[in-house]
């Protein structure tokens, strides 16, 4: 200590040496600056904190810090029932909350066994479709926002209202949907829902959606924000565990719909758009092209879905309706019972994972044979992808870091759980 | 028709496979649920995950998940879940562990595992031999107790609050307006551990016959 004291000195002293010969010092020493982005940042998307290192206005050193909206979920999802912990999902990420939903019900049908009627698998992949429209919409308008232009997220919203009203008839509720569940969907939509959501994807959402992508997608100013910022290489995309349109954006033709079908999207034509030069224009471009296809695969389950139960009819999974439990003491026990103790799940445990809009989503769940999850481990999408911040940013100037932030799509819903 | 969860590449010769490449890595190695549970020796992990990732094809790590399990010797369950992209499989590869004996870090294999690793320290208090940035990642600056363990409690031991007359945020022990309310949904007949009331005076003349659990119910 005394040593380096010493040192300091006598650098402190040369310091003065030259400044008294009147001249300027031959090499000037900048040190790195630290700034803090967040946690409260419009442009965060959240509660995230940023400590980044700079020199002058290049990023040389990006720490995120999260789990500012950290809840515990995990741990209060132990101590609910199966059926319980549902809604919990609907707030991890709050953009795509039926995506989150659908991780969730299918694992716990892997562990029952239970077999799901095919009008409940097109509704679910319907209104999956629909979240991931209403999810790019927020996240394309907010993306263009970061970078500079206001019109399109003005427009993007007018979509995302739209789909809002479609969840509100269908479940009750615009955000938090709570409606799928183990073994189908909670209750039947109405057929003019069906009919009117066929309209929206056959002229307001093509003429809003394409009215506003067209101001931005060959928008000079737009490609200069966005072309070749944050560039990911397909090696660097699997070792950093990408999912969703990061890793198609990095050139990978990944989907989980895809090559892992889940509910009836084996049944469903569908291309995957992959990005060339894994950069934040390519990201854009990806979603883009993703909410195209996600009105394809909804006109496809308009026209395909056919009549018949919304659920599962295993009375020791699903509760029966209200009129059944009027006529029948069974139903009524079965009510009775579902609602106080919930059913049993076999002991074992899955990892089952889904395309969500933000990459694979996927739960992990321990079942020790209860009525509770012995363990529910959420695998969120932004995790890894903002945990790749670092050397993405790394070279960028500051003003890059909102279009690399965007472009991640991160949701701290999920990410800190 | 069967449950309609993702539908991937089927499991058979998975093990064999994985058996030929290991060795005596490997601990067991099982099918259930038509999912693949390899159970690996702590010690030989990143071997075991080096072999996984270059022969077979499993590119990607996608998850660390800790499991704790507190009856047993060494408590806690290290879940790494794996994912070809080449061959469209998953597989998930355990290690047990407790809080001293650290387990081998993957991150010389695949970056992703810095904060996979964090969280399952952070939630935990698993060690990681070789994370250079073994911080804790979700949890408030400064927070003592690894949550997730089975004997933390749901509501923690501190909560906070802004201070009027300090001006400034301050932690307080837990007080509860009420008492925190532990349901026992369990049926009395096939979960309850305590004896009913009224049971005790006739030892001799057993009730009505346990009911099936829901694992030994058959479809």
């Amino acid at each position: 200590m005394a040593e380096q004291d010493q040192l300091m000195d006598a650098a402190a002293l040369e310091r003065l040496q030259v400044a008294d010969e009147g001249q300027a010092p031959s090499e000037t020493e900048i040190a790195n600056y630290t700034i803090n982005f967040g946690p409260q940042h419009p442009a965060a998307h959240g509660v995230l904190r940023l400590v980044m290192e700079l020199d002058g206005e290049i990023v040389e050193r990006v720490d995120p810090h999260i789990g500012l909206l950290h809840r515990g979920t995990e741990k209060l999802i132990e101590y609910k029932t199966y059926l319980q912990a549902l809604p919990y999902f609907d707030r991890l990420d709050y953009c795509s909350p039926l995506n989150m939903e659908h991780s969730y019900v299918l694992a716990v049908e892997k562990l029952l066994g239970l077999e799901v009627p095919l009008r409940a698998q097109y509704l679910r992949v319907l209104f999956a479709e629909l979240s991931r429209i209403s999810n790019h919409m927020l996240n394309l308008g907010s993306h263009v926002m970061d970078v500079g232009a206001m019109t399109p997220n003005l427009w993007l919203f007018e979509i995302r209202e739209d789909t809002y009203g479609f969840f509100e008839r269908a479940s009750g509720a615009r955000m938090h949907a709570a409606w799928f569940r183990p073994g189908g969907v909670h209750q039947d939509v109405p057929l003019k829902l069906l009919t009117d959501i066929a309209d929206w994807l056959d002229t307001r959402l093509p003429q809003l959606f394409e009215d506003a992508i067209s101001l931005v997608a060959d928008n000079r100013i737009f490609k200069q924000r966005n072309v070749d910022i944050g560039t990911v290489s397909r090696d660097d995309a699997i070792a950093w565990g990408f999912s969703g349109p990061m890793i198609r954006a990095a050139g990978l033709p990944w989907d989980l719909r895809k090559s892992q079908p889940y509910d009836v999207y084996d049944r469903m034509e569908f291309d995957i758009p992959v990005g060339t030069r894994g950069d934040c224009y390519d990201r854009f471009m990806v979603r883009v092209e993703e909410v195209r296809q996600s009105a394809r695969i909804m006109k496809q389950c308009l026209a395909q879905m056919p009549d018949g139960p919304i659920a599962s009819t295993d009375r020791k999974a699903v509760p029966p309706k209200r009129g059944e439990m009027k006529r029948s003491m069974e139903a009524l026990i079965h009510h009775f019972k579902l609602y106080t103790e919930g059913f049993h799940v076999p002991a074992g445990e899955v990892y089952v994972a889904t395309e969500a809009p933000k990459g694979e989503f996927g739960v992990y769940l321990v079942s020790d044979g209860s009525n509770k999850p012995y363990r529910c481990k959420i695998r969120p999408t932004a995790f890894s992808h903002l945990q790749a911040m670092d050397f993405m940013m790394k070279g960028h100037m500051l003003a890059d870091t909102t279009a690399v932030l965007s472009a991640i799509d991160v949701v701290f819903g999920e990410c800190d759980r | 028709m069967t449950a309609p969860f993702p539908k991937y590449a089927s499991n058979e010769g998975v093990i064999e496979a994985v058996q030929a490449a290991l060795g005596d890595m490997l601990v067991t190695a099982c099918e259930a649920v038509s999912e693949v549970r390899l159970d690996v020796r702590r010690e030989a992990l990143v071997e075991v995950m080096r072999i996984l990732r270059d022969k077979l094809q499993y590119q990607q790590l996608m998850e660390i998940a800790g499991v704790d399990y507190p009856e047993r010797e060494e408590r806690f369950e290290v879940v790494y879940c794996l994912l070809s992209l080449t061959k469209n499989h998953r597989i998930r590869v355990h290690v047990s562990t407790d809080e001293a004996r650290p387990v081998p870090s993957v991150t010389g294999l695949w970056p992703v595992a810095g904060w996979l690793e964090r969280e399952v320290y952070d939630m935990y208090g698993v060690l990681f031999e070789g994370n250079s940035d073994l911080r804790r990642i979700l949890t408030d600056y400064g927070f003592r107790g690894h949550p997730q363990r089975k004997d933390f409690p749901l509501t923690g031991y501190v909560e906070l609050r802004y201070s009027e007359t300090q001006k400034r945020v301050v932690y307080e022990p837990v007080k509860l307006a009420q008492d925190f309310r532990t349901f026992d949904f369990m049926s009395p007949w096939e979960g309850a551990e305590y004896v009913l009331p009224g049971d005790e005076k006739a030892p001799e003349a057993p009730g009505a016959p346990t009911p099936l659990k829901a694992d030994e119910v058959k479809r």
